[in-house]
């Protein structure tokens, strides 16, 4: 493994990281969208915001990681991937501005009216953001961004064609379907914890539902990328075909562990499923970081750039990494909660 | 455009995307720069608040402290998001500058991130572990939050000051070939524009976090809430901002002095010195007609003494460099005399309010402390925001200083300024929404937690 293979590693490893648990506070947004009126969902979006509240910015931090890891490692094929991307890129980032601010709002403010208003915006938000980013995923598989796109005297790029086209809409279909399911399964575990066991069986019955439609999906899109994204299909059903079978076993066994009520390792099985496909993106389109256009040794900037970032970021792992567990671990046993206040004697 | 010859309708659309990327960048990190501003500043104040209603069992502090956590959780998620878009529109409206120099200038941002892990984090247990943890560990836990911060405004600014001051890689290849070769990503970020620019922004988080908070404060002062709460909510943030006042003026002596050897160009902008002379004089107020100064108050030999040391010594002037390299100078000296203004002011009612405690333990008398007091917020808002323009449009039309201009940077992808009029709609409904969250959560305490939706739901969710 080259130096630039193993940077690009770590910054995959923060995508997938952002997927499984960034990802999955998408999904909470979505079901909080499908919740229901202000009375009959109210349960729903009290239970997503308390799994939610103390965790999402750290989460949200990963997506931050992996870009400025992609754009110091690999210069030009970030700048290629923004200019060529800018629309849905622009409405992934009003997405996540607005989805961050309202749920801040939301906890903030206490007129129903405006509380309504901010839940809005949170859940719109949550479903437009991880199918833009979707499709941002689909439009590099399909060779669809030129590596010289950004370059002075460049083309200017396909801004339109080139993430609205079959693979990148299966890409943001796929992106919310799956924020959606690892959600509602993480949700089903958390509401079992508790004890709120019609909320369980609520989140379940979504969980299983979305699983359904995720793996259709899942399956008419091979037809897709066949036709579509000939490289990366070539990749999946050959070098990769082991990870998606590892997705497949993942989400088939996260399925089983949620019809027999075992929430807390439906939730472990349905990531595998979620991490492995994305590894199956990346080994399928391997060694190209711009599918045809760019390869990593192609694109990979200066040497002493990557020692710098795998040294820094080595280090930095080391303070971040225990800190992050530990808040995870105190969030998944449910000790973080809202305080009290210290007196109401003013 | 059909019957425009190709190449001229290219240069319009990039002419039209640079004025527009320009104004998205200047829209977004202006707008940022305020929340980082708090997201730096604020836990500071909390922690203090914390650390004397623990030491002390002063109920006003614990009370303080507690309010301003959940002001403080609100910005920080505003400011977390806010400076996500800036990282994005660094590669979508800059591929030429991200493209040839995200390799020699990323490492900052990278390290910013372990940074803003930990910050996010802890915040996350401070906000959240109150319940589980004792006084003494929350405030512990806490502790982490303004130091990562420190450290994410410090790596962030380095990453500005190399734009300024590019070094870290070979600059004469690159002049020649347009080739960026020699890349030294830790020589670029200690870039000899770093020490001063990273300090001055550190300072100026402080004071804007403080100042703004006490106006608050202020505001309740005058309407006669004279009471420990309101007095404490006024004197912890203002003492903290006055300490630094000073500090910051000898700062920025330091900066100017660090531009006049540097950024010559730059300061000639500042000071609108048109022209290359010994012994040129510091001129205070007064409008730029033309280039030139009209109607302000001239002080011989001044910035000849205050820039080189030497009341003799020769000033570079913008005819240095040819025109097209000549910042805006009527923009870049208001906003430059705009800051200072703003920073003697500040100094002024710190001064007061040291000389009022040192003789009586006390705030001033006069009412026109407060109402000085009230008016310091918005001003050091003022002074941020102007400090930024005068540093950024003094640095035009480069966007990396000598090597690369704005226009070799900016993107080629048609429609840059329809992205940037939704973004106007976004941040105008953003800066509403904002307020109107603050001004809820700064009402008489105790809010009417009874009757909060989500209070009685969770009661109906227990089985």
């Amino acid at each position: 493994m080259t130096l630039a293979e193993m940077v690009l590693t770590v910054m995959f490893l923060g995508g997938t990281l952002y997927a499984l648990f960034g990802g999955a506070d998408f999904g909470a947004g979505v079901w909080d969208l499908l919740a229901g009126r202000t009375r009959a969902g109210a349960p729903e979006r009290a239970l997503i915001e308390r799994a939610i509240g103390p965790v999402w910015e750290a989460n949200h931090v990963w997506l931050i990681f992996a870009l400025v890891v992609l754009w110091s490692g690999f210069p030009r094929a970030f700048a290629a991937v923004m200019a060529t991307l800018y629309l849905p890129l622009t409405a992934a980032a009003v997405g996540i501005i607005l989805r961050g601010s309202a749920f801040a709002f939301r906890k903030a403010v206490v007129p129903v009216v405006t509380k309504r208003t901010f839940g809005a915006a949170f859940a719109l938000s949550s479903l437009l953001t991880p199918f833009f980013l979707g499709t941002v995923v689909g439009a590099v598989a399909s060779g669809r961004v030129a590596a010289d796109a950004a370059s002075p005297g460049g083309s200017p790029p396909d801004v339109v064609g080139s993430w609205w086209n079959p693979t990148s809409v299966l890409g943001g279909t796929m992106a919310v379907l799956v924020c959606a399911y690892l959600a509602a399964t993480y949700l089903t575990a958390d509401a079992d914890r508790q004890d709120l066991a019609e909320l369980a069986e609520r989140f379940r019955r979504r969980a299983l539902g979305t699983g359904v439609v995720t793996g259709v999906v899942a399956l008419a899109g091979i037809a897709v990328l066949a036709r579509d994204a000939p490289r990366l299909y070539e990749g999946l059903t050959g070098r990769a075909a082991p990870l998606l079978v590892a997705s497949a076993a993942g989400a088939l066994g996260s399925f089983s562990l949620l019809v027999r009520r075992r929430y807390r390792p439906a939730r472990y099985s349905a990531a595998v499923a979620v991490g492995a496909v994305l590894w199956g993106w990346a080994v399928g389109q391997y060694p190209y970081l711009l599918v045809d256009r760019l390869t990593i040794a192609q694109a990979a900037g200066s040497r002493a750039t990557l020692v710098a970032m795998a040294v820094s970021l080595g280090v930095g792992a080391v303070l971040f990494v225990p800190a992050l567990v530990a808040l995870l671990v105190l969030a998944e046993r449910g000790e973080l909660t809202e305080a009290i206040p210290p007196s109401t004697t003013h | 455009m059909g019957v425009l010859p190709p190449l001229f309708a290219a240069v319009a659309a990039a002419e039209a995307n640079l004025l527009a990327a320009r104004q998205q960048m200047a829209l977004s990190l202006g707008w940022h720069i305020v929340l980082a501003c708090l997201g730096v500043g604020f836990p500071m104040l909390i922690l203090l608040a914390e650390w004397r209603g623990l030491r002390t069992g002063d109920a006003a502090a614990t009370e303080l402290a507690y309010r301003w956590t959940k002001v403080f959780a609100v910005l920080f998620a505003v400011g977390a998001v806010s400076g996500t878009i800036l990282s994005f529109e660094l590669g979508i409206l800059w591929p030429g500058l991200m493209g040839t120099f995200g390799d020699v200038w990323g490492l900052p941002f990278a390290i910013e991130g372990v940074a803003f892990f930990l910050e996010a984090i802890f915040l996350g247990i401070y906000l959240y572990g109150r319940r589980r943890l004792t006084p003494r560990q929350h405030l512990l836990v806490g502790l982490p939050i303004p130091v990562a911060g420190i450290a994410s405004a410090w790596f962030v600014v380095t990453a500005n000051a190399w734009m300024n001051q590019p070094a870290g890689f070979d600059v004469a290849t690159y002049r020649a070939t347009g080739k960026v070769v020699g890349v030294d990503p830790v020589a670029a970020m200690l870039n000899p524009a770093t020490p001063v620019q990273t300090t001055h922004m550190v300072l100026a988080a402080v004071i804007v976090a403080g100042f703004v908070t006490a106006s608050v404060y202020a505001w309740g002062l005058l309407r006669g809430r004279n009471d420990r709460y309101h007095r404490l909510g006024f004197l912890i943030p203002f003492a903290v901002a006055a300490a630094v006042t000073p500090v910051q003026i000898v700062v920025g002596d330091w900066a100017a002095r660090f531009l006049a050897d540097n950024q010559p160009v730059k300061l000639a902008a500042l000071e609108a010195v048109q022209h290359t002379a010994a012994g040129v004089p510091l001129s205070i107020g007064g409008i730029v007609v033309d280039g030139e100064i009209r109607y302000g108050i001239e002080i011989p030999n001044g910035l000849s003494l205050l820039a080189h040391g030497d009341p003799d010594a020769v000033v570079e002037g913008l005819d240095r460099v040819p025109a097209d390299e000549r910042p805006p100078v009527a923009i870049v000296r208001t906003a430059f005399q705009l800051m200072v203004a703003v920073g003697f002011f500040l100094l002024g009612l710190a001064v007061w309010l040291g000389a009022a405690w040192v003789r009586r333990r006390d705030l001033p008398r006069r009412r026109l402390f407060l109402w000085g007091a009230l008016a310091a917020g918005p001003a050091a808002v003022v002074a941020l925001e102007a400090g930024w323009v005068a540093t950024e449009v003094g640095r035009q039309p480069w966007i990396v200083y000598g090597l690369m201009r704005v226009d070799e940077a900016v993107t080629a992808a048609p429609g840059i300024r329809f992205g940037y009029y939704g973004l106007v709609v976004v941040y105008t409904v953003l800066t509403v929404a904002v307020v109107s969250v603050l001004r809820r959560l700064t009402r008489p305490w105790p809010p009417p937690t009874s009757t909060e939706p989500i209070a009685t739901t969770e009661a109906m969710t227990q089985p």
